[in-house]
């Protein structure tokens, strides 16, 4: 049993929904009672979708727990598959259903219905909802393709250059409620467009079930993301020879080496296009003298795998922050960012408890945070700006304008979202200079945002911290900060301010003082820095 | 019984379950927390429905169920004392602690009842631990509400004095407001269920005459009664003539005089009629058609139809409790159509025939239905706005009245632009 005041990811269900929802001529019995219904608000509301998601749900109550349930699944399968007439049919169940063991699946199969079937089996008291996405996409490909697969088990491709064609590739994992990927598809498609490669299906957003049985007519598979994609790159690759692309293209560089780690699995010429850096702003705002205030900033990332993998990639070598801690919620991507983070010099934080995860953010004393929304908030209690990277979906996540995270827009999307939380460069330079003025109220920040109730809130936060270093310490016996001692600490950075509080304080426990003054402080300071 | 058509269907439902009361609940007596032992999905349909992240310590929380909680009941025990004691230490504010069941929880029939018991004695009367049913095999959205109250009635002292009790939550508001209406009628002695903290709950007893805020307490109801409270009929406080006859019905149960009840309504009653009128002008004559959600559809069907004027194509109802309803139901126009269940596919066809001028509906279908050009209202919305009594009828109508004129708004826009 965990206790749980928030999660990042829903019931492995919801990502069958995505699937489903995504896709076109797909529809979804779902066993499960009526609560369970409030999903369909996650696309209504979040994604603002004027169509209800493909989704039956059985809705059977504690009476029918004693009669036939099994009847009641058989009547809501022919009912959905008459109204709706799906060219395929996905069959599962919800953490409840899951428990009274109906298995809806195999009744499905039992009807003889004259279409594809397919029974999802989630495990709902282990497994959560991007698996859940991955597994259906996994066996609704396996499902319509499997015959096929089996048909010509080593029959060599014959390649695009044989046939006198362009090459072709599938665009794997794009879904609803992922982040951005309406857009990035978008832009993908345009990248791919301009170095000659067509797009042979994209899936699931948008496909049909028809679509999928064309997936193996692809040269290469373009795994846009793991979450969602990768157990079907897979499959396909061992059962269609298909290579697929490991590379996600969020950043520049990653783009850049996307586009030649596609080139090489489709045996075609690197582009020139590729290597021009004007492709995208980012490298030249980048470089730019207003970026310099950019040097070393202290940033905290927290997300999905794909898109903190990625982000940790941009902030160090293409805006050079300096990365102070970074993790994921998502168990499946854990092993990938436990190594992104290592060669960072860091150890990746894998948890779903975002009470840890601010924890360490308020350990790590960042100056920027890429986070969810939840970090967001998060970041907002500690008065640190933040900009959202990924994953789970709000409102403000699907913007009305082109925003995506990949390729070269993608790129310079990043870079306004990362920078304006910021500030402005040569603006950082004249408050640095004028702080000390009274008209400057500390902890001003930038025009953007931020101001107003500011400096309240970093008030807060920092009587909040020094509350909790005295716990901490757990000495009963208050420590008393001298005005010097107050007056030399306020002229610390607002955002390792309480930091410095905390380490001084626990210095001055150590060494049996009892005021602490400015001298203390630097004490302290060369105390920790040795 | 009046002339009302009342018609029942089954089918797939589209309609939230009693956890999702707690969204309310949690703000109504901030030292209480709403404990689910349930799944991620219970988890994850509090959250959506109630935007948890503004909240760095939510009231509310779910001990999710694992693998490892399904094999073995007495574990699965043990596990829920370990994460109740690792919350209350952790939230020593905390006064009132409700275990909330879910399906998963009654399916495989953990009993909460004796684990509040358990507890309860190992926290030493520090913190109350009480248990009621939000599932979605049991209960629908606000029935929530209706197992909460019912579990905090044991705790309720007993008194014979007079007194007038107002079940159901209310907004702090409109509550003090009609609070301030009683007590210029005389009656002074007033308290509310659930109170506004946990701990204070009022004492009941025969001298308890008891007005039903709100229409969803069926259980809540049933138990004041064995406590010996006197349950008024009326209908509920929705509109001028529902809160009229609701704030009437206990006027007579305290012998209040005729004269003084209408010179103390009447000028509401003139100011509340003048503050309605530009709505009944958007309203009347347009059709509306309910679908089940919250079980306020019926006083709501009755206060836009009687005193906006609109025309009720369908009203849509969870489920229905004639004794609960009756006088709602006697107030309604003949022929009236009223829908107990729901197919929601089957109904959705009603509604695209009947082209309605304004749905209500739940959150899921709002936009739906707003991308085939018929207006919508968020039935959630009535249950957190302040709506009840004669004072707010302008605000309620004019909730139902604003997605139509924005409606207008816009094609007109679009007719200029195009
Ligand atoms: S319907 Fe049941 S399983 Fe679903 S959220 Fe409600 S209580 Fe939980």
């Amino acid at each position: 049993m965990e206790l749980t005041l928030w999660t990042y990811e829903g019931p492995p269900h919801i990502g069958a929904m995505r699937i489903a929802t995504s896709m076109k001529g797909l529809h979804y019995v779902l066993h499960a009672p009526q609560g369970d219904t409030y999903a369909d608000l996650l696309f209504t509301m979040i994604e603002r979708r004027g169509a209800r998601p493909p989704v039956t749900y059985t809705t059977f109550q504690a009476r029918d727990l004693g009669g036939d349930t099994a009847e009641l699944v058989k009547g809501h399968i022919s009912e959905a598959v008459e109204r709706f007439k799906p060219e395929a049919l996905l069959v599962g169940e919800s953490c409840t259903a899951e428990l009274i063991q109906d298995q809806p699946g195999s009744l499905a199969k039992g009807m003889g219905l004259n279409l594809p079937i397919i029974s999802l089996e989630l495990p709902a008291y282990s497994k959560k909802e991007n698996w859940g996405a991955a597994e259906t996409f996994y066996q609704l490909v396996r499902g319509l393709l499997k015959d096929i697969a089996e048909e010509d088990p080593s029959q060599p491709k014959t390649s695009w250059k044989e046939e006198g064609r362009r090459p072709r590739v599938n665009l794997l994992g794009p879904s609803l409620l992922g982040f951005r990927c309406r857009d990035d598809v978008l832009e993908i498609q345009k990248i791919l467009g301009e170095n000659g490669i067509d797009i042979n299906v994209i899936a699931p957003l948008g496909a049909a079930p028809s679509d999928l049985i064309r997936l193996p007519k692809a040269d290469a598979n373009v795994c846009l993301y793991p979450e969602i994609a990768e157990s079907t790159c897979i499959w396909l690759e061992r059962n269609f020879k298909t290579p697929f692309t490991t590379t996600v293209p969020i950043g520049v560089k990653a783009t850049q080496d996307f586009l030649e780690e596609l080139c090489s699995l489709l045996d075609l010429e690197v582009s020139n296009l590729i290597n021009k850096a004007e492709q995208s702003k980012l490298p030249w705002y980048s470089k730019s003298v207003d970026s310099n205030y950019l040097t070393g900033k202290r940033v905290f990332i927290f997300g999905d795998g794909t898109h903190v993998i990625a982000a940790a990639r941009i902030a160090n070598e293409e805006l050079g922050f300096e990365v102070v801690g970074m993790g994921t919620y998502s168990r499946e991507m854990a092993r990938k960012v436990r190594t992104a983070a290592k060669e960072l010099g860091l150890e990746a934080l894998i948890t779903n408890d975002y009470l840890e995860v601010e924890e360490a953010m308020k350990d790590s004393a960042p100056e920027l945070v890429l986070g969810t929304q939840m970090e967001r908030h998060s970041a907002k209690r500690l008065g640190i700006p933040c900009a959202v990277i990924s994953t789970p979906m709000h409102v403000q996540d699907v913007p009305a304008r082109y925003s995506p995270q990949m390729g070269w827009e993608g790129a310079n999307v990043i870079f306004d979202d990362w920078v304006h939380p910021l500030m402005m460069g040569l603006e950082e330079h004249l408050i640095g200079m004028f702080r000390h003025d009274f008209e400057f109220k500390d902890g001003h920040q930038s025009h953007l945002g931020h101001l107003g109730g500011h400096t309240n809130q970093s008030a807060e936060t920092s009587r909040e911290i020094n509350k909790d270093a005295i716990n901490q310490t757990s000495s009963k016996e208050a420590l008393l900060w001298t005005p010097e001692g107050e007056s030399e600490l306020s002229k610390i950075p607002f955002f390792v301010r309480g930091k410095v509080r905390r380490n001084t304080e626990k210095y001055a426990i150590q060494v049996g003082c009892k005021e602490i003054d400015g001298e203390t402080l630097l004490d302290a300071k060369a105390h920790f820095s040795k | 019984m009046s002339g009302t058509t009342l018609l029942k269907e089954t089918g797939p439902r589209e309609v939230f379950c009693g956890l999702t009361s707690i969204v309310w609940l949690h703000r109504r007596m901030p030292d209480a927390f709403f404990l689910v032992v349930g799944s991620r999905t219970c988890a994850h349909l509090i959250q959506s429905a109630a935007g948890v992240m503004i909240f760095a310590e939510p009231r509310f929380g779910t001990a999710i169920l694992e693998e490892r909680d399904l094999a073995g009941l007495a574990d699965a025990h043990e596990e829920l004392d370990r994460v109740v004691k690792n919350l209350l230490k952790r939230r020593p504010e905390i006064r009132t602690l409700f275990l909330v069941g879910s399906c998963p929880s009654e399916v495989i029939k953990i009993d909460l009842a004796r684990a509040a018991e358990r507890l309860t004695a190992q926290f030493n009367g520090q913190v109350t631990i009480l248990n009621y049913s939000g599932s979605g095999i049991e209960t629908t959205f606000t029935q929530g509400e209706d197992g909460a109250l019912k579990a905090l009635i044991p705790l309720m002292p007993s008194s014979k004095e007079d007194k007038l009790l107002l079940a159901g939550t209310l907004a702090n508001p409109v509550e003090d407001r009609l609070k301030t209406i009683f007590n210029r009628l005389g009656i002074k002695n007033i308290d509310s269920f659930p109170p506004r903290q946990s701990t204070e709950l009022p004492s009941i007893g025969p001298g308890t005459k008891v007005l039903l805020a709100q229409p969803y307490l069926t259980d809540t109801a049933r138990e004041l009664k064995d406590r010996g409270c006197e349950i008024l009929q009326a209908p509920f406080p929705l509109g001028v003539e529902g809160s009229k006859l609701w704030i009437e019905a206990a006027a007579n149960a305290f012998n209040i005089k005729k004269e003084l009840v209408s010179s103390t309504l009447e000028p509401l009653i003139l100011r509340a009629q003048k503050a309605l009128k530009p709505y009944i002008e958007q309203l009347s004559g347009k059709k509306l058609f309910l679908l089940p959600e919250s079980q306020l559809e019926i006083p709501l069907a009755r206060f836009l139809s009687n005193e906006c004027g609109m025309e009720l194509v369908e009203v849509g109802i969870p489920y229905l409790n004639r004794e609960m309803m009756r006088t709602e139901l006697e107030l309604l126009p003949e022929k009236t159509r009223i829908i107990e269940g729901q197919h929601v596919e089957k109904q959705l066809d009603r509604v695209r025939e009947s082209n309605p001028d304004l749905v209500v509906c739940g959150m899921g279908l709002a936009n739906p239905l707003e991308a085939e050009g018929i207006s919508t209202k968020w039935s959630i919305e009535m249950v957190f706005s302040p709506i009840h009594g004669i004072d707010q009828a302008s605000d309620l109508a004019e909730l139902f009245a604003r997605p139509l004129h924005r409606h207008n708004l816009l094609s007109h826009k679009e007719l200029e632009t195009a």
